[in-house]
């Protein structure tokens, strides 16, 4: 045997050692106690810092665990903090290139009456331990130079503010312009409520002046709607440029109209998830494929063995918890007290949300991962 | 006793049908309120509980590694005690019944969470939250009565094999997690079947069971000691954690038995739930069980089963809110005039195992039995063990007949 080979069947039977010993939880569970963050971990990150940036926005840095795999700047994270005691997972945009300390960072607009996001403005922590999955999406720059026109509305300038900070680093001497990156030019049309609610206009000001971008401005309450009949006007050679827009759906939708019938290249970022409204009844899909219709009053349960497909139960009335099972997407209701359980797969964990079929009846589509 | 629908005066005559609906509304009620204020500070107790056990189940390990020390001995046998009726009470029973599901951390979920105990969760689950849960105390429907295997209720024939049964009891106790094992196996049924035509299903569960059974004995009666060679201390770390598993048995029994066996607990017909509404539901599990009363601690190495009647009601709330909910469900029980049953700890063991004794006798034996006719009692006693099915039977007639003269004349 080679070195490598002695060590890593050493290193293995250590391995399963500490597993002899730990069973019937694992060695993990324990180091988790110390060092939630090491190499093997679960992917977790720690709140380094809270600052705000506006009345309801923040930047949250974050220290990712050991495994985290870094990103491109564009792209978005998954994150999962606990609100009010469970577990929800939302999508942030990363807002730096990477970082020389590894830190990452994600910046947060309230939503009024949302969940998580104020939570994460508002009521974070450092020290908080929130749980990550890799970074992901491909609303990212392309390599070779290009004339690009980033179109933001409200914080969708955030992938954008990512992707501008890693080209522009600031240091000391102000806005640098590194060789080996791509020298692109660049038009940012920020369009915002207002001007004090504008996440980053220092920044883009900033770049403006250091000749990195050219920013066109429009507020809402002073220059009125963005009416994109006027986007040739304020950027005159849009025709040579390709966009890459991230805002809400609606602009989102309208540029993606407008940009098809002019023939024009258009990346688009949506953040708005599709929003599951609570009805009566749906469709049942299974993992298989198949499907059946449900009513709004017969349990999942019911619906799924009328079907002829094999359910685990057992008490059949909410007590045993033999029936749960992972709902991968949809909405149901609690038979017993109207509650709501809604899973979309953005701001859902991985493998769904379980729930017990015996008390749970459609409440819109609904995929179940069995 | 006996069962309730047999009773001459059932402790529930006085409520008429709307009485027991509405004593479901309110308990739904009462259920809702905790649904509705469940949170952070649910979400911190359970971690902070999980948390605590780990640290103290990995410092009295680390203690024990030197455990040829009488100090360290003392000190790491008595926390890996309490680490593991932690682990198994307020923690693994919890989660297995889902009281933590609403936190979608998957690392505490019942689908998840796999317990310091013989029997794999997905077993006990099946045979306790699916068929205790659901059927409690329903004579023949509820195995948790007696586990299958003892005389739990006087209509119950008895037979003299049952005098063994303090005995059987005891030794139940001392190895509680395999008992358990056992029973969620359905192991005595299965046995009684012969090998070549015992189900795949059956065959495959109790495959899983050897190998969690034998990760079990591994991890405390050989790597630990192991571990402790350096200190010389192999035989001392395994009898520590033979102590600790003892005497974790021994408590859960204990705990178990208070639940449902003290005098007073009611049992129910079969036929009795068939078409049962929610109201009937929760009244069977009201009338069929029994809280122990105590301090904090109590309550928390019960895994707050302490609170069994609250926990029979709402099986999948967050232990925690038992004690807080406990008035609102004692004073629906005073209001409908119901007997609360709550007692110590040492007086509802002291009450079960009377039950216990009582019922391996045949009926009215122990309490017809005084000084004066012992000899007399002994002599019939001996004649119904030795005599066979035809010489019980007319003892035991002759019995009744005695006790309802007795009943009439005393009228
Ligand atoms: C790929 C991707 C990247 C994202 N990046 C960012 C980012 O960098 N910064 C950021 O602040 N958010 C970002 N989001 C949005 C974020 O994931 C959440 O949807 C948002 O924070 C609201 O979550 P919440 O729990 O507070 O609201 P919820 O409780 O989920 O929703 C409450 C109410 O707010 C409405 N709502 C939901 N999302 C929005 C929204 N984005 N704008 C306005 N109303 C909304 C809903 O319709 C609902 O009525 C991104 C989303 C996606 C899909
Ligand atoms: S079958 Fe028992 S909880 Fe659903």
């Amino acid at each position: 045997m080679t070195e490598t080979a002695v060590r890593t069947s050493l290193s293995r039977r250590l391995v399963r050692l500490a597993e002899a010993a730990t069973t019937p939880l694992l060695p993990a569970d324990y180091l988790d106690l110390v060092a939630p963050l090491r190499p093997g971990a679960d992917l977790r990150a720690r709140v380094v810092s809270v600052r705000p940036e506006t009345r309801d926005a923040a930047t949250l840095v974050l220290k990712p665990g050991a495994d985290w795999a870094g990103h491109v700047p564009g792209q978005y994270l998954r994150i999962g903090v606990d609100v009010d005691g469970v577990r929800q997972w939302r999508a942030y945009s990363l807002t730096h290139g990477p970082r020389r300390d590894g830190h990452i960072s994600i910046t947060v607009k309230a939503v009024p009456g949302g969940t998580v996001s104020p939570y994460l403005v508002h009521e974070t922590k450092p020290g908080t331990l929130v749980h990550l999955e890799p970074a992901a999406g491909d609303f990212v720059l392309p390599t070779e130079a290009r004339k690009l026109l980033f179109v933001t509305a409200g914080s969708g300038i955030t992938p954008v503010i990512g992707m501008l900070r890693n080209l522009f680093p600031v240091t000391e001497e102000g806005v640098a312009r590194p060789s080996g990156k791509p020298a692109h030019d660049i038009v940012v049309l920020h369009v915002a409520p207002s001007e004090p609610d504008s996440i980053f206009l220092a920044d883009l000001r900033a770049l403006e002046a250091a000749g990195a971008i050219r920013l066109v401005a429009r507020y809402d309450d002073q220059h009125g709607v963005l009416d994109l009949a006027d986007l040739a006007g304020l950027v005159p050679d849009l025709a040579e440029r390709t966009t890459y827009a991230c805002g809400p759906g609606g602009l989102l939708d309208a540029l993606t109209e407008h940009h098809e019938s002019a023939g024009l290249p258009l990346f688009t970022e949506q953040f708005r998830p599709t929003m599951i409204e609570p009805g009566e009844g749906g469709t049942l899909h299974f993992a298989d494929g198949r499907s059946v219709e449900a009513d709004g009053a017969t349990p999942l349960l019911e619906v799924a063995e009328s079907a002829g497909v094999l359910m685990p139960s057992g008490c059949r009335m909410g007590v045993c918890f033999g029936c749960v099972l992972p709902l991968k997407e949809g909405a149901v209701r609690d038979l017993r007290n109207g509650a709501i359980t809604t899973v979309d797969p953005t701001t859902s964990a991985a493998g769904g949300v379980p729930i017990q079929t015996c008390i749970n009846a459609a409440a819109g589509d609904c995929h179940l991962a069995h | 006793m006996t069962v309730l629908q047999k009773k001459s005066e059932s402790p529930i005559a006085h409520l008429s049908p709307e009485d027991v609906e509405l004593i479901g509304i309110e308990l739904d009620a009462i259920r809702q309120e905790v649904l509705d204020s469940r949170g952070a500070r649910d979400a911190r107790y359970i971690r902070k509980v999980i948390t605590t056990q780990r640290y103290l189940e990995l410092g009295s390990r680390a203690v024990l590694l030197a455990s040829v020390f009488p100090p360290a001995w003392i000190l790491g046998t008595a926390g890996l005690s309490v680490a593991k009726i932690l682990e198994n009470m307020e923690i693994g029973h919890n989660i297995m019944h889902g009281q933590w599901d609403w936190m979608r951390d998957p690392k505490i979920h019942s689908t998840t969470w796999e317990w310091d105990n013989a029997s794999p969760s997905e077993q006990w689950k099946h045979s306790h939250n699916e068929l205790h849960h659901t059927y409690t105390n329903v004579v023949g429907k509820d195995n948790d009565l007696g586990y299958g295997i003892m005389r739990v209720d006087e209509d119950q024939r008895w037979h003299p094999m049952y005098l063994g049964q303090p005995l059987w009891n005891f030794v139940n106790a001392c190895f509680f997690e395999y008992g358990i094992a056992a029973y969620d196996l359905e192991l005595g049924r299965n046995l009684r079947i012969p090998k070549e035509k015992r189900s795949e299903d059956f065959k495959a569960r109790a495959k899983a069971t050897l190998k969690k059974i034998r990760r079990q004995m591994t991890k405390d009666y050989v790597v630990h000691p192991a571990l402790s060679i350096p200190t010389g201390s192999f035989l001392p770390t395994l009898a520590a954690n033979f102590t600790a598993n003892l005497v974790r048995n021994l408590w859960t029994h204990s705990v178990i038995m208070c639940g449902h066996f003290p005098e007073g607990v009611e049992t129910f017909e079969k036929k009795s739930i068939e078409g049962e509404t929610r109201g009937e539901w929760y009244l069977r599990q009201m009338l069929g069980s029994a809280n122990i009363s105590g301090g904090a601690a109590t309550h928390m190495m019960t895994g707050n089963l302490s609170f069994q009647i609250e926990h029979h009601l709402f099986p999948d709330l967050p232990s925690n809110r038992y004690a807080e909910i406990a008035p609102k469900v004692r004073a629906l029980f005073d209001k409908y005039d119901l007997n609360y049953h709550a007692a110590p700890l040492p007086k509802q063991v002291a009450s079960a195992w009377h039950k216990i004794v009582r019922l391996s006798l045949p009926n009215g034996w122990l309490d017809d039995t005084n000084a004066k006719n012992a000899p007399k009692q002994l002599a019939k006693l001996y004649k119904m063990t030795t005599g066979g099915p035809k010489v019980r039977r007319l003892i035991e007639a002759a019995d009744r007949r005695a006790r309802n003269d007795a009943r009439i004349n005393a009228a």
